[in-house]
């Protein structure tokens, strides 16, 4: 019962984080410098990992369903299989883990060392509530650059396929049937599916790494509690967002 | 039209009063703060001294409206201080006892926080201001630096230019001479003293020293496990023979007596 208390509380607390902050949109104006910082931060500084990891992800994808297809005698299918993976569901799903490891860790514990450092306390007595000065920026970052980053990430991806294609001779299949294959099935609403699931996903860690950190009570070991606690919970709420939202749009 | 400083949209600049009736603070099973009751006078200084664990903290966070009472209300000048509203129609500025000052912006930057987030004028105005009160406390060269590179003491000052820049009309301070050297206590307590002569602002000091407290302060609240002992002036406070408070304010070290034994022996 406890832990459903807990369940509860959190995601109501989430849910007015999100409120509180898209209530102060208006004064958007003034926070455009520090979106914009955060676009650089999470979007921009995450890009490399991303470019790295949708690489081999392509390839690993092409390698791995070339010796399946192989058996079945449709290698020509190589393409479709890798595109569509990467469009509809490890493009959104892979940035978004990288997301919740690398940009959720870093804004959990920057906003937990806040608040148990009074940082947080000071803003509230400067009638500058942090809602607006350390959400709203954020969440309004990820929005931004959580589509580029998958788009530049499947596309990254795809040639990842590609070059395994072109180039390991047993899977027999050259790059420009690899890339025709892959284009033959590929629709414009397919391409938007991951694009909704990308933001949602985005939108949903960020919102659980910011409400983690300003929950934080006690000293520097929760800090690290909090930190855990905020990917941990962040990958878990994706997984499962994943779930409904491929049953929602299926 | 631009807005400038001294012209500010808020339109009373007078020192406020701040009442506490009856507040009661509970964390859990944990009674920290007992039916306080006082009242602090436009334009005085108020220290609340105490023993480390009386609820003097506490209380200088009900004060600044960060932390909601159990029973009981805190007033400033009539408004409830946790209401956003009231800290719009008065500055209220609470010098942290760790600074709080914000770790990813320079000095220059926490000190233009509060004027640039509240837009109360334009920026050449508000570096101004900025540099204005950085020279009060004596920090000029450090405009650039980062907190993690200021001393303890520097922090301080920081913290307290950060409070000036808001012009506030309740000032707070907790223990701002806590973890200083004896001479950068008394320069802190002169600094203290210096702001309300000058700006007649209101301020409440949560401090455990002495000199400070019967040097600057007007009156003199003792709290003592969480419960309100007294109030008094300096002169007041000297002559008092309740032995707890002579005891706090004038403690003997009696090696043959020592007190840890009775501490133990509660």
């Amino acid at each position: 019962m406890k832990q459903f208390n807990t369940i509860f509380e959190g995601l109501g607390s989430a849910v007015l984080l999100a409120y509180r902050a898209f209530v102060s949109l208006p004064s958007a104006p003034r926070i455009i410098k520090r979106v914009v910082e955060q676009v650089f931060l999470g979007g921009y500084a995450t890009l490399p990992i991303v470019s790295i990891l949708s690489f081999f992800i392509g390839a690993v994808l092409a390698l791995q369903s070339g010796i399946s297809l192989q058996n079945f005698g449709a290698k020509q299918l190589i393409g479709t299989l890798v595109g569509e993976s990467l469009v509809r569901e490890l493009g959104p799903l892979m940035v978004s883990i990288l997301l919740a490891g690398r940009v959720a860790s870093a804004t959990t514990a920057e906003l937990a060392s806040m608040k148990v450092y009074q940082e947080i306390d000071a803003l509230q007595t400067m009638n500058i509530p942090p809602e607006r000065f350390l959400v709203l920026p954020r969440l309004l970052a990820v929005l931004l650059y959580m589509p580029i980053l998958t788009i530049v990430g499947i596309i990254i991806g795809w040639f990842g396929g590609a070059i395994v294609c072109e180039y390991v001779g047993f899977i027999g299949v050259d790059a420009e049937q690899y890339f025709h294959s892959l284009t033959q099935f590929l629709t414009m609403s397919k391409v938007l599916d991951g694009l909704i699931k990308s933001e949602i996903f985005g939108f949903s860690i960020i919102l659980i790494a910011c409400n983690t950190g300003l929950r934080t009570r006690g000293g520097p070991r929760e800090i690290g509690y909090a930190v855990t606690h905020s990917v941990v919970l962040s990958l878990i709420t994706i997984l499962i967002l994943d779930y409904f939202i491929t049953k929602a749009l299926a | 039209m631009k807005k400038n400083c001294s012209t500010q949209e808020r339109t009373d600049r007078n020192p406020v009063s701040v009442e506490v009736s009856g507040l009661s603070k509970k964390y859990g099973s944990q009674t920290v703060l007992k039916d306080v009751s006082l009242t602090v006078k436009p334009g005085e200084i108020f220290v609340i001294m105490g023993p480390s664990g009386s609820g003097k903290s506490v209380l200088l966070r009900q004060i600044a409206g960060l932390d909601i009472p159990t029973a009981g209300t805190v007033r400033i000048n009539g408004h409830d201080p946790s209401d956003p509203a009231t800290r719009d129609r008065f500055a209220l500025a609470l010098v942290f006892q760790a600074g709080a000052l914000f770790n990813s912006l320079s000095v220059y930057d926490n000190l233009a926080l509060y004027p640039l987030e509240h837009r109360l004028c334009p920026k050449p105005e508000i570096r101004d201001r900025v540099m204005r009160a950085l020279k009060i406390l004596s920090l000029e060269n450090a405009a650039k630096k980062f907190p993690s590179e200021l001393s303890g003491g520097m922090k301080k000052r920081v913290a307290i230019a950060r409070a000036l820049v808001m012009e506030p009309q309740l000032m707070l301070y907790d223990e701002p001479t806590s973890e200083l050297d004896p001479v950068m206590s008394a320069t802190i307590s002169e600094i203290i003293a210096t702001l309300k002569q000058e700006h007649q602002v209101t301020t409440i000091v949560v401090s455990h020293d002495r000199d400070l407290a019967l040097t600057i302060g007007d009156r003199i609240a003792i709290l003592m496990k969480g419960e309100l002992r007294t109030i008094a002036t300096a002169s007041e406070l000297r002559e008092t023979t309740d032995p707890d408070v002579v005891d706090f304010l004038n403690p003997k070290i009696d090696l043959k007596n020592p007190r840890y034994q009775k501490l133990e022996a509660l």
